[in-house]
């Protein structure tokens, strides 16, 4: 008999699109951007209750910072621990800039952009296959993302310290529905202004496998 | 034994109607044209509402458009969550995210707006004369105020945030799902150059306050708990006051309207909204 961690889903989400899966527990999600400065747009629900979900509050206050990096735990909005960060091979994300929308860019930008494609965009469509809508909507994580904050308090998003091949990986504390939106964002620097490819591997504990009499 | 003064239901109504006239601390006042602490400059008959917020306590309230709502720290170590939704369609509601982006600083104050997620200004800041805010840590949840105080179970004595913002909340139809991310207002929480959250608990001196003016028909959530990251042992909050009265709709040479851009923009989006 063995165990052994297995690759159980290995895929591309293209540019500008969404993404969700199911992540159990002890499953391990890593991201990859693969041409740098992509920012990956994140929710999290509990797999049987999604009315549990990622909150970027519980998280901030958990761990007394507004930044994620390697040991955050990512919490939900009940307080528990939903998932943790493993490995960041980027100093930090953002957890306070929330997602793009057709209506925040309307404010941030004008009305001409009103009709770009946006993070909630791909998070509605996403959710809305499972039952889930605009509620459900709540601030989310920017993977790859820079958004300093000075000392008055300024803050935006800026140029990224993401690279090609950089990653995140996280480890699933329960049962989990995750939500990508690979930003669309061409408005500001969370893309580089050129929204690419990301990579999504996911590694579970191997099938117990029955002992065989081979040589 | 002796007989019980409520041994039958005209004893009991007794018992009951002899309680009015009592007065306490944390209360409304009905009639709100009644309300013993009317702002300065305000005639009694445009009050909407008076209610001062236990430690713990927690109220919620529909306010039309043009509203002025004031937020009073009594004794100097109020805490008041809050949620914010467009009372006609409550889908629409506060973004924290949203508010500190759009406007390019997440320190809240006089002359800052409260965005929803559908890029309108739900409220505007008037007045402010505290020492800051918090829009980071959002409210207690049960499990925290379980791990600092024993039990942090709504039915305890150390009501949690969340419980009490679900409370309110469901009083209007909406549940857990609707419980946004919110604001702690009156304590204050900077961001340190490594990302360090700040808080300042106080306690402050008493009488500090701030002024919203509601931009849209709002349903208003207020709870008034220990922040979550209060070093405090103690369940260390203080009562709470809300005061709220008609005014007029923002006009459109405002000066909070018209201070930036993307100011001018989310009220713009507001005034398309009521173009009906």
């Amino acid at each position: 008999m063995s165990s052994r961690e297995e690759v159980l889903l290995d895929e591309i989400v293209p540019a500008r699109a969404p993404w969700d899966h199911v992540l159990r527990r002890r499953e391990t999600l890593r991201i990859v951007d693969l041409e740098g400065n992509q920012s990956a747009d994140f929710l999290l629900y509990a797999l049987h209750d999604d009315a549990e979900r990622y909150s970027a509050q519980d998280t901030i206050a958990a761990q007394r910072n507004v930044y994620l990096k390697t040991g955050s735990v990512l919490y939900s909005n009940e307080g528990n621990p939903m998932a943790r960060i493993v490995a960041s091979t980027v100093e930090r994300h953002d957890t306070i800039g929330g997602a793009c929308s057709c209506e925040s860019n309307t404010l941030r930008y004008g009305h001409h952009t009103k009709s770009h494609h946006s993070c909630v965009d791909n998070f509605l469509h996403a959710n809305t296959r499972h039952g889930r809508g605009k509620r459900d909507m709540v601030s989310n994580i920017n993977w790859f993302m820079n958004v300093p904050v000075e000392a008055d308090g300024a803050l935006g998003i800026v140029d990224g310290i993401s690279a090609p091949g950089l990653h995140v990986e996280l480890l699933a504390e329960m049962d989990l529905v995750v939500v990508i939106s690979n930003c669309p964002q061409i408005n500001n620097p969370c893309n580089a202004f050129n929204p690419t490819p990301l990579r999504v591997i996911i590694k579970g504990p191997g099938r117990i496998e029955a002992c065989s009499p081979r040589s | 034994m002796s007989e019980s003064s409520t041994r039958d239901p005209a004893g009991a109504r007794a018992h009951a109607r002899a309680m009015a006239g009592i007065r306490v601390e944390a209360m409304p006042t009905v009639p709100a044209v009644c309300a013993a602490d009317r702002p300065a400059g305000v005639p009694a008959e445009a009050m909407l509402w008076e209610e001062t917020l236990a430690a713990g306590g927690y109220a919620s309230k529909i306010l039309r458009r043009g509203a002025r709502v004031r937020l009073l720290d009594v004794h100097g170590d109020a805490c008041v969550s809050m949620l914010l939704f467009n009372a006609e369609c409550p889908v629409e509601r506060l973004n924290v995210a949203d508010t500190v982006k759009v406007q390019w600083n997440a320190y809240l104050g006089a002359g800052r707006l409260l965005l929803s997620d559908m890029g309108r200004v739900l409220a505007s800041i008037l007045e402010d004369d505290t020492d800051g805010h918090d829009i980071f840590c959002g409210p207690s949840n049960e499990a925290a105020n379980a791990r600092k105080y024993g039990i942090g179970a709504n039915w305890g004595a150390h009501p949690n945030a969340r419980d009490r913002l679900l409370l309110g909340a469901a009083r209007h139809g909406l549940g857990r799902k609707d419980i946004h991310p919110c604001i702690n207002w009156f304590k204050p929480v900077r961001v340190a150059p490594d990302g360090a959250t700040l808080l300042d608990a106080g306690p402050y001196a008493p009488g500090r306050a701030l002024t919203l003016r509601a931009e849209m028909d709002l349903i208003l959530i207020l709870a008034n708990c220990p922040h979550v990251l209060d070093p405090r042992p103690g369940y260390a909050v203080t009562a709470a006051r809300v005061s709220a009265w008609r005014g007029p709709v923002t006009p459109e040479d405002d000066p909070v309207r018209n201070a930036s851009p993307e100011s001018l923009r989310a009220f713009l989006n507001v005034e398309e909204y009521f173009r009906r």
